[in-house]
């Protein structure tokens, strides 16, 4: 499902966090939000999954516009994994994942063969089918993050939204969740500070600065030493994984930003 | 938490209920009869105890004439039926309105010390009701208690409601808090009408037996409304299982789950409040039952609400009937207030339930 962002603006509390923000992914696409910290990127994700509405623009997924759907009927189409955890209430496993069929089930219906079926699947799909039964709580953080992402695939998306990921897990579940959501084929827009994993994983990349699109294009096109520069105020060295061959980025400090501060 | 736990659990799959869906269903008609050997027993205990097979029969006399022969005196049927059925009625209901909103409340506040006072209702009731009590029904426009309690309780209420929105919504925190501040407020204007009329035969002691919580003053009249508003509102909130889950596990969660969480929020608060302000105008504010109990139903069925909401409210009718019988009898002829008994009973044991809790690591 195709998502189109129409010149976006997000403001909180009335300020603009976000101002004039287009963008696009196709159907099938991952693309990668990038940016320096309070650049905007979450509050952008947030008019995608209506937690804040535009203050302008028009967000449309496969056509529609995202707020002139119902909650439940963006739900539908729109899987979201932010960085939330259930918190001093209990939760197995199953139940974290059966939240997933919500958009789908009205309010006197049961909870079909079908619901199990898919709920099992979006489980196994991420691994996690042994922990059913398991406490959410007592997961690794690793874990913790694969459940959340089969909550999301029990949604049946069109369309997944990725908020950090990537956050807080050793690199091993890192490149795990990231070769999971490449291997579900789901159009796809994510947020990752990481960014040689955002070259790896991406095949477009949007970078945000102060709430505005500065670059856009392949990583080859966005992570240039300039822009890296200019952006994250570092001084990155672009090379070639040399296994993957996949963009590889190594930094340093930027010596003569340093000297103007002080 | 220990190995052999985790061994034990990592080998079951998504195949077949899960252990706390089959402890449901293991619940259900335990707790079904339970509530009837518990509205039976406390029925039969008294100043003039009965035969529990004479109680029943007597209650289905009423209910399915000429089954039985009559084998008991006026003053007996009196007993049953006017004197002690409506008062344990009268627990059963109140006990499921305070588990099931206070389940929702935790829910909609994702505040696991959320009750169902948390928006001042208990406060809101008693200043009402203390006024009633102390400067007589004229000062309150010739208002019964308990009406004046349940106006009490919904104006508090939606006062703390409207204080805490703040640019058309109302953050749980707020709610909270303001929650907390009109209390306070409201404690301090009750403690200046108690203490205005602290004089001898002043209804001091009506007054405290109205802050604890009694279920006393229960007659068949009085039950109709709050049965009616608590059965309505329980399966409204039953309805509702899955967005309360989604709200439990967080907002934005909720939201991208497809939970308009603003409109069901509100929708939660007048529930909720509809529901509270009805038993407490009867009851006055008993504690305890509407913070615990949906604990306990959460380590019994787990935090699913399509299973903690019928539950919560078997067992909280069934644990407030057991506790009035308590109430009644520890000192008799005097009573104790039930409110003073759940508190009694029910903060040790929840003290025990949670270092249990720990001490079995999360779950």
């Amino acid at each position: 499902m195709r998502l189109e962002i129409e010149r976006v603006a997000v403001a909180i509390s009335s300020r603009r966090i976000v101002e004039d923000v287009s963008l696009t992914v196709a159907p099938g696409e991952i693309v990668g939000l990038i940016g320096p910290n309070g650049s905007g990127k979450s509050t952008l994700l947030r008019a995608l999954y209506r937690m804040l509405r535009p203050a302008a623009g028009i967000v449309r997924l496969g056509g529609d516009d995202v707020w002139q759907l119902s909650a439940r009927d963006s739900a539908r189409r729109t899987g979201v994994v932010v960085q939330e955890m259930p918190s001093d209430f209990e939760f197995t496993v199953a139940e974290v994942a059966q939240m997933g069929r919500t958009p789908h089930k009205g309010m006197l219906a049961q909870d079909t063969q079908a619901d199990a079926q898919i709920v099992t699947a979006a489980l196994r799909r991420v691994a996690m089918d042994g922990f059913a039964e398991r406490q959410f709580s007592t997961l690794s953080g690793g874990e913790k993050q694969r459940v959340l992402v089969a909550r999301a695939l029990a949604q049946e998306p069109k369309f997944l939204v990725l908020d950090e990921p990537t956050n807080h897990l050793d690199i091993h579940y890192q490149l795990e969740i990231l070769e999971l959501v490449r291997s579900l084929g789901i159009t796809t827009l994510v947020t990752l500070h990481d960014l040689s994993l955002a070259a790896a994983y991406c095949q477009r990349l949007y970078l945000l600065r102060a709430g505005q699109i500065v670059a856009a294009g392949t990583p080859e096109q966005v992570l240039t030493p300039e822009l890296l520069r200019e952006v994250f105020l570092v001084d990155a060295v672009v090379g070639r994984h040399p296994v993957t061959g996949a963009l590889h980025l190594a930094f340093m400090p930027r010596q003569q930003h340093r000297e103007q501060a002080e | 938490m220990s190995v052999s736990r985790a061994a034990t659990t990592d080998r079951q799959t998504t195949q077949g209920p899960s252990a706390a869906a089959a402890r449901f269903w293991l619940l259900v008609p335990i707790l079904l009869v339970a509530l009837v050997a518990a509205i039976v027993a406390a029925v039969a205990v008294g100043a003039v105890p009965l035969p529990f097979e004479k109680v029943v029969r007597i209650i289905v006399n009423h209910l399915l004439p000429n089954l039985t022969t009559v084998d008991w005196t006026p003053t007996e049927d009196q007993i049953v039926w006017q004197f002690r059925l409506p008062r344990v009625l009268l627990a059963v209901i109140v006990g499921a309105a305070l588990t099931v909103s206070g389940t929702a409340l935790q829910a909609m506040v994702r505040n696991p010390l959320a009750d169902p006072y948390i928006f001042g209702v208990s406060s809101g009731a008693s200043v009402a009701a203390v006024a009633v009590i102390t400067l007589g029904s004229a000062a309150v426009g010739g208002l019964s208690l308990s009406f004046a309690a349940f106006l009490g309780a919904l104006a508090s209420m939606v006062l703390v409601y409207v204080l805490a929105q703040q640019g058309g919504r109302a953050a749980p925190t707020r709610l909270v808090l303001a929650g907390v501040a009109i209390g306070y407020v409201l404690s301090a204007v009750t403690s200046y009408l108690v203490l205005r009329t602290a004089t001898p035969g002043g209804g001091a002691a009506a007054v405290l037996t109205w802050l604890a919580g009694s279920l006393g003053g229960a007659k068949w009249e009085y039950l109709g409304v709050p049965s009616l508003a608590v059965t309505v509102s329980t399966v409204l909130l039953m309805l509702q299982a899955r967005p309360l889950n989604a709200l439990l596990a967080g907002e934005e969660t909720a939201i991208g789950l497809g939970v308009n969480v603003e409109r069901f929020r509100f929708q939660l608060f007048a529930v909720t409040s509809l529901m509270v302000g009805t038993v407490v105008a009867i009851s006055g504010a008993i504690g305890f039952v509407g913070l615990m109990i949906p604990h306990i139903v959460r380590l019994l069925v787990g935090s699913d609400h399509r299973r903690v909401l019928p539950i919560g409210a078997l067992l909280g009718g069934v644990y407030l009937v057991l506790v009035d019988l308590v109430g009644r009898t520890i000192i008799a002829p005097q009573e104790l207030p039930v409110g003073i008994v759940t508190a009694a009973v029910g903060g040790p044991f929840f003290i025990w339930l949670m270092r249990q809790r720990r001490a079995g690591g999360g779950a």
